[in-house]
């Protein structure tokens, strides 16, 4: 494997977790949007508070090794991903900013008007961000990236595969979201909520299933490459999403909330490493290879070097952060 | 005078379109986030402190005082991870040219950053849940990663900027990057100095700012314990900050005669090289020539070149073409020490009159001053980041790259700065508005309300038993 390989691997990995655990933060705003009054809602959307909240930042850093890494690693690529592609980024950007800011600003609003005022802000960034992130994959999985300069800054992403990017990434991340938030309520002894939650996450994993089989079509049409990639050395990574997705399904209705995780965590993870290796060796597909776009060898040497450091230091304090989470206390509600 | 220099800017034909608006709005971004950043790097020491008193030493008000900072940087923390998201984006958005041949370079304190940060969330998740869920001594232990990812994480950042003064671990062969050495060129000469000058800077700013509120309060005649401890160690943190400022930055100045000269000539307002140089206070370049300044004799040389009589070099030595803007960068680099030596000073009093007996605590006057250090240390942040940043154009990597080069070509970019600008408004204002109703709701007694998103009641399935279950549709 070369030093290339290695980085590139690296960063692909923060594209899943941060696909998997930001996608699950992101997710949350569906429920929030869709929780209803303030009556009927402040029960789901304390639980989504207290759900995301002790770990948003950290699960949002994901986003921040991907573009260093990227830029360290592949410069050239990743300023000319970055030209093209300046409008979905910065929408994006804009949603990010918007959420994280107004998930904060909810959490210690002095009148419930305005804690509603940054609810809707904070659901709604949430929801239309990971589309945007989706177009740009979408984008760069179809070949509208070029390897240097800037390609065209409105057809690169009004797309099909751009289109479909986004609403699968939407509605991955609301399964995913809702996958562990059934679970959050059930261990904090919220039946009903749990019973509410359970029946809303089914019905988007059917919808993220059957919207996935009918983007197919326009996909392969508009992103061949991708596509012959997914079919070919891929094919075996999106079966196990689909088996992934459909155990989900199934654990959900048999109200295996705790084992359902693993299981959506399995199916989005699979789907995302797929299209990783359905585009191998492209980083911009049909642009440049991953070979052809890294940087320098002692850079990436050094890149290495964080990445291994980021397993010793970040990984362990990353596990406890999560496992507290989990525990009895922490999901206690709130009394200070 | 400023105006008439960002307008030639605008004017001068041979610019790319995108080169002001990029500049602009890196520096609105840069210059907003810093202050978040300062809060991320210097808070968490402090509320160790007070959270360590509270706990070994058992004083209430310590520990209801941690909870507070907690709180309060849990909304600028979030904010801060937020703008700071902005900056990495601009750096591909705005800055395509330098990204490009120069990723690779200057990307591995990048990197590191992104460790530290990475490290700096996690333990905050951990530290904002875990009151009264986890071992109080544990959970005092997870401030400290917080503090030293700050510290190391500022370490990485500032090395950037620095390469970027000094920029080293690579070479250009034929208009190509080569021989690219990141480790060289994240450790370059200025790295350690530059980031000394940030840290400490950090401390200046939240010690003065947090001690600030509780002058008010005091002058508002609250004059508690809660509000006296509040004051008096974030105060004295920003008083050891200030006494090594001067020391770090006078260390930092070393050697820039040789290192940027066009850059020390600017500080200096120097138009033509002079041995020995005087100090020049205040003054304007006008039409070439130095005006309105006092000079005092022999302490420019004293300054820049450690000596009485070494020449210190005037803009005459640099070509009209790689001269900064000399009014921006001279008035801000006296901005920032102007302020530097002032909040010294305030430091330095009170401490001498409490060594002494008297509490300046007990005066108005002096609690309206200490009001006014927090925004003066902003300022002085704010006016040092413009001096370094100003002095070193027309170079974004100096003697390498042209800030005009880097720039992306887009003339709509101004539609972006005009977005940030509202955008960044429309968060101020709700920070602020979020953290004032935070600060009266404490006051009025109360903590946070039982839950920001409905009435309590019917929040818990228990309390609904007995009640038609709301059937979601």
């Amino acid at each position: 494997m070369s030093l290339a390989l290695v980085v590139a691997a690296a960063l692909f990995v923060g594209v899943v977790a941060y696909g998997v655990l930001g996608g699950a933060d992101f997710g949350t705003g569906s429920y929030d949007l869709t929780a209803g009054g303030d009556l009927e809602g402040a029960e789901q959307r304390t639980l989504i508070d207290h759900s995301i909240g002790p770990v948003w930042e950290a699960n949002h850093v994901w986003l921040i090794y991907v573009l260093v890494v990227w830029w360290t690693g592949f410069p050239e690529s990743f300023a000319s991903a970055m030209s093209t592609l300046i409008l979905p980024m910065l929408f994006a950007l804009l949603g990010i900013v918007l959420r994280g800011a107004s998930f904060a600003f909810r959490k210690y609003s002095e009148t419930l008007a305005q804690a509603r005022f940054f609810g809707v802000v904070f659901a709604a960034s949430s929801v239309v961000t990971p589309f945007f992130l989706g177009a740009v994959a979408g984008a760069i999985a179809s070949g509208r990236v070029p390897a240097q300069g800037r390609g065209d800054l409105w057809s690169s992403w009004l797309t099909p595969t751009s289109f479909f990017g986004g609403v699968i990434a939407v509605l991955t991340c609301a399964f995913l979201a809702g996958v562990f938030l059934t679970a959050d309520a059930q261990r904090a002894g919220l039946d009903s909520l749990a019973r509410k939650l359970r029946r809303r996450t089914v019905i988007s994993g059917v919808i993220t299933g059957v919207v996935v089989f009918a983007a197919l079509v326009p996909i392969s049409r508009d992103a061949p490459t991708l596509t012959e990639g997914l079919t070919g050395q891929a094919a075996p990574l999106i079966v196990v999403s689909a088996l992934a997705g459909l155990a989900t399904l199934w654990l959900l209705v048999k109200e295996h909330y705790a084992v359902a995780r693993v299981t959506a965590v399995c199916a989005v993870a699979a789907v995302l490493f797929g299209w990783g290796f359905g585009q191998y060796p492209w980083l911009l597909v049909d642009e440049v290879t991953i070979e052809d776009a890294a940087g320098a060898e002692a850079t990436l040497v050094g890149l290495i070097v964080v990445v291994v450091l980021a397993a010793v230091i970040v990984g362990p304090s990353l596990y406890y952060l999560f496992r507290l989470t989990q525990t009895e206390e922490w999901s206690r509600a709130e009394h200070d | 005078m400023l105006l008439p220099e960002v307008l030639l800017q605008v004017v001068a034909a041979d610019e790319p379109a995108g080169l002001l608006p990029a500049r602009l709005q890196m520096a609105f971004s840069l210059g907003w986030h810093i202050v978040l950043a300062c809060f991320g790097v210097a808070l968490p020491s402090m509320i160790f402190v007070m959270h360590w008193r509270g706990i070994y030493r058992d004083e209430a008000v310590a520990l209801g005082l941690a909870q507070r900072w907690a709180k309060v940087s849990a909304v600028l923390f979030a904010v801060g991870a937020v703008s700071g998201t902005v900056l990495s984006f601009e750096m591909g958005l705005l800055w395509p040219r330098l990204m490009g041949p120069f990723g690779d370079v200057l990307g591995l304190p990048f990197a590191f950053e992104g460790l530290a940060f990475f490290t700096e969330a996690i333990f905050l998740g951990i530290y904002l849940y875990g009151w009264g869920r986890m071992p109080p001594k544990r959970h005092l232990l997870t401030l400290l990663p917080m503090a030293a990812a700050g510290l190391f994480g500022t370490f990485c950042v500032v090395s950037v900027n620095a390469w970027m003064n000094a920029p080293t671990g690579f070479r250009i062969q034929d208009g190509e990057v080569v021989d690219v050495n990141p480790w060289r060129a994240m450790f370059n000469d200025l790295a350690f100095l530059q980031f000394l000058h940030m840290w400490v800077a950090a401390f200046m700013v939240v010690g003065f700012l947090v001690a600030g509120v509780y002058a008010v309060g005091m002058l508002r005649g609250r004059r508690d314990e809660h509000h006296r401890r509040g004051f008096t160690i974030p105060f004295a943190f920003a008083s050891v900050a200030a006494v090594l400022q001067p020391v770090v930055g006078h260390f930092l100045g070393g050697g820039l005669a040789d290192r940027q000269p066009a850059k020390l000539a600017a500080f200096e307002l120097a138009t033509t090289t002079e041995s020995p140089a005087p100090l020049r206070l205040g003054g304007l370049l006008v039409d070439g020539e130095a005006r309105w300044s006092i000079d005092i004799p022999y302490i420019g040389s004293l300054i820049a070149r450690n000596s009485f009589d070494a020449p210190v070099p005037g803009l005459d030595t640099v070509p009209v073409q790689d001269r900064p803007p000399v009014n921006i960068t001279h008035l801000s680099f006296q901005l920032m020490v102007g302020i530097g030596f002032f909040l010294l000073l305030v430091a330095l009093v009170f401490w001498l009159m409490r060594w002494r007996g008297r509490d300046l605590l007990d005066h108005p006057w002096f609690l309206r001053v200490c009001v006014v250090t927090g925004p003066l240390a902003v300022l002085a942040v704010e006016a040092g980041w413009t001096a370094t940043e100003v002095g070193r154009q027309p170079w974004v990597v100096y003697g390498v790259l042209r800030t005009a080069d880097a720039a992306d070509s887009n003339g709509w970019l101004w539609w972006l700065y005009g977005a940030t600008l509202l955008v960044y408004a429309a968060l101020t204002v709700a920070a602020t508005l979020v953290i004032r109703s935070m600060t009266r709701r404490w006051r009025s007694g109360n903590l946070d309300l039982p839950s920001p998103y409905g009435p309590t009641r019917r929040l818990r399935d228990s309390e609904r038993a007995g009640e038609p279950e709301v059937e979601d549709s």
